[in-house]
């Protein structure tokens, strides 16, 4: 039966509801329930994907432990800290926006949906000074890549000066710092691909939020975007210590 | 899988969405600002195989925090939390069993 059938037939059996809750749910909540559950679903497919990556780093860790751990010394601990503190503060902001597309109100929304967004270019930013970095150090794998760097850790004396204790590395094991490089980029760059995804659609939610798309009780899509913003930042959470950190002693 | 009957009266549809205070959310800021200070500054200290034990339980501490709070599966429905958990049990399921193979393996480099 259609809306116009029932409205003919006088029948009062069809609720009132908000024009945003679809047909097939019996509320709002149950709606917005169902809704989440998908989006988390999905992030459990964004676990498995990124998961893949993390195993592979660990085994080949386990493998290569000298040139992983001589390669990671070449990371900016600086840079990795900056951007670890720009991604928990726009997770800070994102919450800030479902709240206040909870509490309907439009300023503070667009406000912390723009922080947000900021935030997320300034982290973009830095990760492109960083692999603007390893482009002029020649650490990029398969296309501009030289060993020097860790069979001669001398000849690099601002990371020798941080790391005096680094052995030269035989030619098999220097080598190998060529996989820590291109796990470092796989992963990072499928980083920043879902950084760029979520600032694109937060570009449009901004767009939407301006039409008052999200404050008049329809919050839903503020809501899953943030779990998904968050889920990002997490995966950097633990990008952060496994790529910079855990290798700074041999 | 609701927490209260459905609702009759649509317009308050979010009553059972709690709306977490801004508060709450600062204090978590904090939280992880400090939490990312001490990873970063643990790991200036040589612990041997500590480190990367430490480094993960801090990392592991933070993801609890955000999960929990700012992805509000604190105040989320059973169903919710029972989703996070078994998506992290089958992570670390896939990983035992890939680490598994590869550690049985004759040729590895293991």
């Amino acid at each position: 039966m259609t809306h116009g059938d029932l409205a003919k037939s006088g029948e009062a059996s069809h609720m009132e509801h908000p024009s945003y809750q679809r047909h097939h749910f019996e509320s709002v909540a149950q709606q917005f329930d169902a809704t989440n559950f998908a989006m988390w679903l999905f992030l459990l497919t964004e676990i498995m994907f990124f998961g893949g990556l993390f195993t592979a780093y660990l085994i080949m860790r386990n493998w290569y432990y000298p040139a992983f751990v001589e390669a990671s010394h070449q990371l900016s601990i600086f840079w990795g800290t900056a951007n670890t503190t720009v991604l928990i503060l726009s997770s800070f902001t994102m919450a800030m926006g479902v709240w206040s597309a909870q509490m309907r109100r439009k300023g503070m929304l667009l406000l912390f949906l723009g922080l947000t967004f900021f935030l997320g270019l300034v982290f973009l930013g830095i990760k492109g000074i960083e692999w603007h970095e390893k482009w002029e150090k020649y650490h990029v794998p398969g296309i501009r890549y030289s060993i020097q760097d860790f069979t001669n850790p001398a000849a690099d004396p601002e990371v020798h000066s941080q790391y005096p204790d680094d052995k030269p590395l035989g030619l098999d094991m220097a080598n190998k710092t060529e996989m820590y490089f291109f796990l470092y980029f796989a992963m990072t760059g499928m980083h920043a691909l879902h950084m760029v995804i979520g600032i694109a659609i937060l570009a449009f939610m901004i767009v939407r939020a301006r039409a008052d798309a999200y404050t008049q009780g329809h919050v839903t899509f503020v809501e899953n975007f943030g779990l998904y913003w968050h889920f990002v930042d997490i995966i950097w959470i633990f990008l952060f210590p496994l790529l910079y950190l855990i290798s700074r002693h041999q | 899988m609701a927490q209260q009957p459905h609702s009759h009266d649509a317009a308050q549809g979010e009553e059972h969405i709690h709306i977490v205070s801004p508060k709450i959310y600062l204090a978590i800021l904090l939280a992880l600002l400090v939490l990312t200070a001490t990873t970063v500054g643990v790991s200036y200290i040589d612990m041997g195989i500590l480190n990367p034990v430490v480094a993960l339980a801090i990392a592991c501490i933070k993801m609890m925090l955000v999960v929990l709070f700012f992805m509000h599966v604190k105040y989320s429905p059973k169903l919710t939390k029972l989703t996070v958990i078994s998506g992290i049990f089958i992570f670390l399921g896939l990983i035992s069993m890939t680490l598994a193979d590869y550690i049985s393996r004759a040729w590895g480099s293991w």
